[in-house]
């Protein structure tokens, strides 16, 4: 059952990224994202990271896709746009991806063992992080306060122009 | 265990099912008597102007913007929220000060006129 349900997620995850990559109309690419983000959603849940799950269904899904799919809409003439690109640094890109290919296979070949599923694992997590974020890691917590009070102070100051410059 | 999942599992699978299956039964059994009304975009409204894919107004960014940083701070109080019973008055006072921080930033956006649809 969960080899079924991993394995689900997993063509879920790969083939909406793959849509997400190679569609021609960005709109597309934007709503296949979607389930991409979701599929990451359900991995999540599966490795009994509950908290890391909802944060991604409620940041990623809720939040940034909107995010994107504002800019996808805002930007001129989304439909007759072309989407390739004048860039072809094609030795370059490959080089790089080889690397990061072979950095991650090397990874993945010097860990040993991989830790596999325990039945305590599935223990739920946010009672965990609800009492540690309050005591123990208290002031980062505040700090982050302060980090969202500059994103939205910096925001709002960027994208708009005070009342009194905009009526007169 | 797996099992506390199996609700969401459900609830997916019906969503998707009721969702396709209505979509499937209409199109197969559904009556299919087009006419040159029924057709048009509005039945008996206005006759559409311009494409769809029109751009949207900054306004709609700026408002999807300032909703993100303020889920960030709904996950924060969500973990505290599920313990909330058990960490007590100190805690409560901790996020008395986390929220007021934020409700700062908020009166800002407010008095900057960032929600303002002139």
């Amino acid at each position: 059952m969960e080899v079924a349900i991993f394995w689900l997620l997993a063509v879920i995850i790969i083939a909406s990224a793959a849509a997400t990559v190679f569609s021609k109309n960005i709109i597309y690419s934007a709503f296949s994202l979607l389930f991409s983000f979701l599929g990451v959603a359900g991995i999540y849940a599966m490795l009994s990271a509950d908290f890391l799950a909802v944060t991604q269904i409620m940041v990623y899904v809720g939040g940034i896709l909107t995010l994107i799919l504002f800019g996808v809409m805002l930007t001129n003439r989304i439909t007759m746009m072309s989407l390739k690109t004048d860039v072809f640094n094609f030795i370059p890109g490959l080089t790089i991806a080889a690397v990061m290919l072979a950095g991650l296979l090397y990874v993945i070949w010097v860990t040993g063992t991989w830790a596999s599923d325990s039945p305590a694992a599935w223990d739920t997590t946010v009672e965990t992080i609800g009492t540690l974020t309050i005591t123990r890691f208290l002031l980062p917590f505040e700090v982050v306060a302060i980090l969202l009070l500059i994103a939205v102070v910096g925001a709002s100051f960027i994208a708009r122009k005070d009342k009194q410059k905009i009526q007169s | 265990m797996f099992e506390q999942y199996l609700p969401v599992l459900l609830l997916i699978v019906l969503a998707v099912a009721f969702g396709a299956g209505s979509l499937l039964l209409t199109g197969l059994i559904g009556p299919k008597r087009p006419n040159q009304v029924k057709n048009s975009a509005y039945e008996s409204g206005m006759e559409p102007v311009g494409t769809a894919h029109e751009r949207y107004s900054v306004k709609y960014y700026m408002v999807a913007m300032l909703f993100v940083i303020f889920d960030v701070e709904i996950l924060f109080m969500y973990p505290w929220a599920v313990q909330f019973r058990m960490l007590g008055l100190f805690a409560f006072i901790e996020m008395i000060l986390f929220i007021g921080l934020l409700f700062a930033g908020y009166y800002y956006i407010i008095k900057k006129g960032v929600l303002e649809w002139e």
